[in-house]
């Protein structure tokens, strides 16, 4: 062991994370509060029980709201530091102590952890206050915002981890959260499955999570990312892939990446802001974290790099496909988030290059995809709680707000200049196709494939929101057998989503412009662009001349003619694309029935063998018991002649051994 | 001990040279070896079990005497004492206590029990028989060099040199086994003790006699047994007079003794010696005849109320 | 006439008394078949005594004595306490044992 402490001296190495700050700074202790003050007011909210209930949702939008002036606090003192000092730990002490296993509690500071702060307390915050009407007629209000706030802590702890260890705790708290957030109408038991389904799912990326910490600590004997990251360059490379599989495989849990992806169309189970907040901005973006964090190991690990690109190029364009076919405007919705994960994966796959975009394409996303769900929720909010978009049309003219702050949204992740998705997602394609040394043909499949998805969510989210707000109305009676009333939302609601349309039009081009990159540089580190190959100009014509093709072939499919209220059969890829290309049926084959057989098979074993085995001895001993019972007659002569004639057996039996 | 040595050859035990018993020794064991087996047989068959203790004994007392035979004088007296003399004896007293009961009778109730013993029986003698029979010996020592000075001796030197501590033991346990016998024939007092004191005071709650009752004959100026003491007032204590003699009708009447009496304190005749006699012609007192003048007092007529005593004599 | 006589008359008389024990249902005449049993026993153990020129074999002898006559007392004794209780000397009315 003593070779494995040796390897957790803090050996400071300017490569990866350019470097780990030796200056303390002060102010960089607040970041405590960002973790606490939401867990207090969740803690406080479950505790205090009902007496909260007039009061407590207001009490989980302050919590929020606070740790985001928090974290306002910590930008403007990072920011007030000099670049090379931006990375800044703060140590909470020794969390465990055991053998050579010591983690220390600690917090981290630096512009990618601080850009997540930002993201997750902004958009919490507006969720939260859009969650209080939306919520309004619930009668466990209290509860729901006791676990937004309790969601809001764990991922907090999970960007803010100076450790592995420490990180897997926020890892776990989002994934409890997201939990009892999918099954916040338990009552429901689809929706109780759906909690189970993604809990499940995400136990398998927890599994990768633990695998590669225990891989790290039998290589560096430690887990806190500047151990780690300083100790890359000494590790074997076979240990460092695999390592780097086993985080892609926690990462494809949390961000329903390929293989893992099934969870999150079910997941919409849960109230609308839930699918806001986590289920679009935060928490599936946590797996895309967890790779950059970890860029150091897969910058090490080719391979792993290049699995990583594989996956989320598959789940880009495996969700692309899904979003188009789906009906129900948040499981479409659910798809278009699959897919954009899947091209922040993809950015995230490419190497440093790829870092800060999917950083920058994550926060513009947050925005955007956000602001959807909001105007999905409020559809839903004035339309009677209808999902179908068959049974929406026109609308635009009923809803103006949630019209138009859907519609910034819309065209931000079309990527139409200048809203944020253009500036976003036209730099991951970009740098999809930057060569990389030896192997040009990754610059073209990964490109190529950025490019075709480009195109497919043009169409998909076309479709979406021309079905939704354009063409006739197509509305059924509500479910009490009245005649709907579209309604614009309350003020609570829709003040949340003109913030995020205003930031799906704008935030791209703001960051752009304040040098956002630059900012997380101290985080991900400086990469030298290389020349894609095809010229930046040609790839931005190309990706709008997709787009383009995209929304005018939804224009004319949705907008101009009719769209039939049942679903019409469509093509072979349709029907594959409206049940997730068969992904549960395929999970269902491989994993569930041979698990399930081989859980009979066992339960008939243990049955059959094991328990007819052991009843059948105790059974055979009754019986025996039975017989010899009848020894017993209690009369001592009885047993007197039994120890007689057993005496003379023996003597008999040694005579004649003995001969 | 000496007197029983003398009966026997004065070398008991000795071997000749062939590891062969003397012809004597011989003579004695084919006199008592098939009688011990037959005793053996009877108690294994005797209907009442004082026989079967009769035909133990019986064993006991020859083993004694193979026991001197074979040159273990100590063993033998030993053998006689405890077994014969103690454990035997406090079998039959057991028996006696226990009594006879139809446990005697030889009638089998365990089913197949009959059978099963005689088989185990039989077996056992085989087995053991084989055994002695296959087993080798080697020349036989003999105790005339073990028994010097004298076995008794040698025996003694054994016990209480080198087992002293079992000799020690087994007093313990002999202590522990009479302490245990006391135990467990032991019966608990389930009523209070009754004692003189508590005699009395039930003699006094149900209206008994306070005191003991009186002697005969005191009062009655007369001393037989037969005669009923008087009460102060002249009347004849019936309770004075032995149970067995009234309930054998033998009782005197005291009022017959007292007219004689007081004739006789008057100047009648009695016959000597504490004689009383009814011849009218005698005259003399208890001490013989008396001369001259005696004064004849007639005894007075019987009162109505049956007191015949005058007050104040 | 040789010592194994004695041995065999010992053995005849062990098995004679163990049957006893085993046939008879009086709990007295069971109890001199033991008696008979440890005799037959004191026998062998001075003819062994005799043959090897050792007194250990008679010291021990002298020790089982001893002890049958403890056992004696308390066998006695116990069935004296069982014959006031149960009226009876028969070892086949303890039965109790039986569940």
């Amino acid at each position: 062991m003593h070779t494995l402490i040796t390897l957790t001296a803090p050996a400071v190495v300017p490569t990866a994370a350019g470097g780990v700050s030796s200056v303390a700074w002060s102010g960089a202790q607040a970041a405590v509060w960002l973790v606490a003050l939401p867990l207090l007011s969740s803690a406080v909210l479950l505790l205090l029980g009902r007496r909260a209930d007039r009061w407590g949702h207001w009490l989980g939008v302050l919590a929020s709201a606070a740790s985001f002036v928090v974290g306002l606090v910590l930008l403007v003192g990072l920011l007030g530091l000099p670049a090379d000092q931006r990375v800044q730990d703060v140590d909470l002490g020794t969390w465990l102590d055991a053998g050579a296993l010591s983690i220390g509690a600690g917090l981290r500071v630096d512009p990618l952890s601080l850009t997540f702060v930002l993201l997750v307390t902004f958009v919490g915050t507006l969720i939260h206050v859009y969650s209080v009407a939306y919520m309004e007629h619930d009668a466990s209000r209290r509860r729901f915002f006791a676990y937004l706030n309790l969601f809001v802590a764990a991922m907090l702890l999970l960007v803010l981890a100076d450790s592995y260890a420490l990180l897997f705790v926020g890892w776990e708290g989002v994934g409890l959260a997201s939990y009892l957030l999918i099954g916040f109408w338990n009552h429901h038991t689809p929706y109780a499955v759906a909690a189970k389904k993604a809990f499940v799912a995400n136990r398998v990326g927890d599994v990768g999570l633990l695998v590669a910490m225990g891989l790290l600590f039998a290589t560096f004997g430690s887990l806190d990312f500047a151990t780690v990251d300083a100790g890359v360059a000494g590790a074997s490379e076979g240990t460092l892939t695999l390592v780097g599989l086993a985080l892609l495989l926690a990462a494809c849990g949390k961000s329903a990446q390929f293989p893992l992806q099934s969870w999150l169309g079910d997941a919409m189970a849960g109230p609308t802001p839930v699918s806001a907040l986590i289920h679009a901005a935060t928490m599936v973006t946590a797996g895309v974290y967890l790779i950059i964090r970890s860029g150091a190991v897969f910058t090490a690990a080719p391979t792993a790099q290049l699995v990583v690109a594989v996956v989320g190029a598959i789940t880009l364009l495996f969700g692309a496909i899904v979003g188009c076919a789906k009906d129900d405007i948040k499981k479409a919705l659910a798809a278009s988030t699959m897919s954009q994960i899947g091209y922040m994966v993809l950015a995230a796959g490419l190497g440093p290059i790829g870092y800060a975009f999917a950083i920058f394409h994550l926060v513009t996303h947050g925005f955007f995809k956000a602001g959807m769900f909001l105007g999905a929720g409020s559809v839903m909010h004035g339309m009677d709680d209808q999902v179908d978009m068959r049974r929406f049309g026109g609308l635009g003219r009923y809803m103006k707000i949630t019209y138009f702050t859907f519609m910034a949204g819309w065209l931000a992740i079309l990527g139409i200049p200048p809203f944020a998705g253009f500036f976003s997602k036209d730099k991951i394609i970009e740098a999809a196709f930057v060569p990389v040394d030896g192997e040009p043909w990754r610059a073209w499949v990964f490109g190529t494939v950025a490019l075709v998805g480009a195109g497919i969510t043009a169409f998909y989210m076309s479709r979406l929101f021309f079905m939704t707000f354009e063409g006739q109305k197509r509305w059924s009676t509500r479910r009490d057998g009245s005649e709907q009333h579209p309604h614009e939302s309350p003020a609570l609601m829709t003040w949340p989503m003109i913030v995020l349309a205003v930031g799906s039009v704008g935030l791209g081009w703001v960051l752009s412009t304040v040098g956002f990159v630059e900012w997380l540089e101290p985080s991900v580190g400086h990469t030298e662009h290389e020349e894609p190959v095809l010229a930046v100009p040609v790839l931005i014509a190309l990706t709008l001349i997709a787009v383009a093709l995209g929304l005018v072939l939804a224009w004319r499919r949705y907008a101009v003619s009719t769209v039939p209220v049942t679903p019409p059969l469509g093509t072979a890829l349709t029907r594959a694309a409206r049940v997730d290309l068969h992904q549960d049926a395929v999970n269902d084959a491989l994993l569930v029935e041979p698990g399930q057989y081989l859980t009979r098979s066992l339960v008939y074993g243990d049955k059959a063998v094991v328990d007819g085995a052991v009843t059948g001895l105790g059974r055979a001993t009754v019986a025996l018991g039975d017989l010899v019972r009848r020894a017993q007659n209690g009369y001592a002569r009885s047993y007197a002649a039994g120890m007689v004639v057993g005496v003379v057996v023996l003597a008999f039996v040694v005579l004649a051994v003995r001969g | 001990m000496s007197p029983l040595l003398t009966v026997l050859p004065a070398a008991a035990g000795a071997l000749t040279e062939s590891g062969q018993t003397s012809t004597a020794e011989a003579v004695l064991f084919w006199t008592l070896g098939p009688l011990m087996v037959l005793a053996a047989l009877g108690l294994l068959f005797a209907r009442k079990a004082v026989h079967a203790a009769l035909a133990v004994i019986f064993i006991m007392i020859s083993l004694a005497f193979m026991y001197v035979a074979q040159g273990a004088e100590f063993l033998g007296v030993v053998q006689v004492v405890v077994y014969t003399g103690a454990v035997m004896m406090l079998f039959l007293f057991v028996l006696m206590l226990v009594g006879v009961d139809r446990s005697d009778s030889l009638v089998e109730t365990i089913r197949g029990q009959r059978w099963l013993g005689a088989l185990a029986g039989l077996g056992l003698a085989v087995v053991l028989a084989g055994v002695v029979g296959r087993a080798t010996y080697g020349p036989p020592t003999g105790l005339a060099d073990a028994n010097l000075p004298s076995n008794p001796q040698a025996v003694a030197y054994l016990i209480f040199g080198q087992h002293v501590l079992a000799m020690e033991v087994v007093g313990a346990l002999l202590v522990t086994a009479a302490l245990g016998a006391l135990v467990l024939t032991h019966r608990g007092r389930l009523t209070p003790k009754v004692g003189q004191r508590e005699l009395a005071e039930r003699r006094l709650r149900t209206g008994g006699h306070p005191v003991s009752l009186p002697a005969p004959g005191v009062y009655a100026r007369h001393n037989a047994m037969d005669v009923p003491a008087l009460g102060p007032d002249g009347t004849p204590l019936e309770s004075s007079v032995p149970r067995v003699l009234r309930v054998r009708g033998q009782e005197a009447d005291a009022r017959a003794y007292a007219a004689r009496i007081d004739r006789v304190l008057a100047g009648g005749w009695a016959v000597g010696a504490g004689t009383f006699t009814s011849d009218e012609s005698y005259r003399g007192g208890p001490d013989g005849p008396v001369e001259g003048a005696v004064t004849i007092r007639e005894p007075q007529a019987p009162a109505e109320d049956a007191t015949p005593e005058e007050d104040g004599r | 006439m040789s010592l194994t006589h004695y041995l065999v008359l010992a053995a005849i008389l062990f098995a004679i008394g163990a049957t006893t024990v085993l046939l008879r249902r009086n709990a007295i005449i069971v109890f001199m078949g033991v008696e008979l049993m440890l005799n037959s026993t004191n026998l062998l153990l001075v003819t062994f005594s005799r043959m090897h020129g050792n007194l250990s074999g008679q010291v021990l002898a002298f020790f089982v004595m001893v002890v049958a006559a403890a056992e004696v007392v308390v066998g006695l004794a116990i069935i004296v306490s069982i014959f006031r209780t149960r009226r009876s000397a028969s070892v086949d009315d303890v039965n109790l044992l039986k569940s």
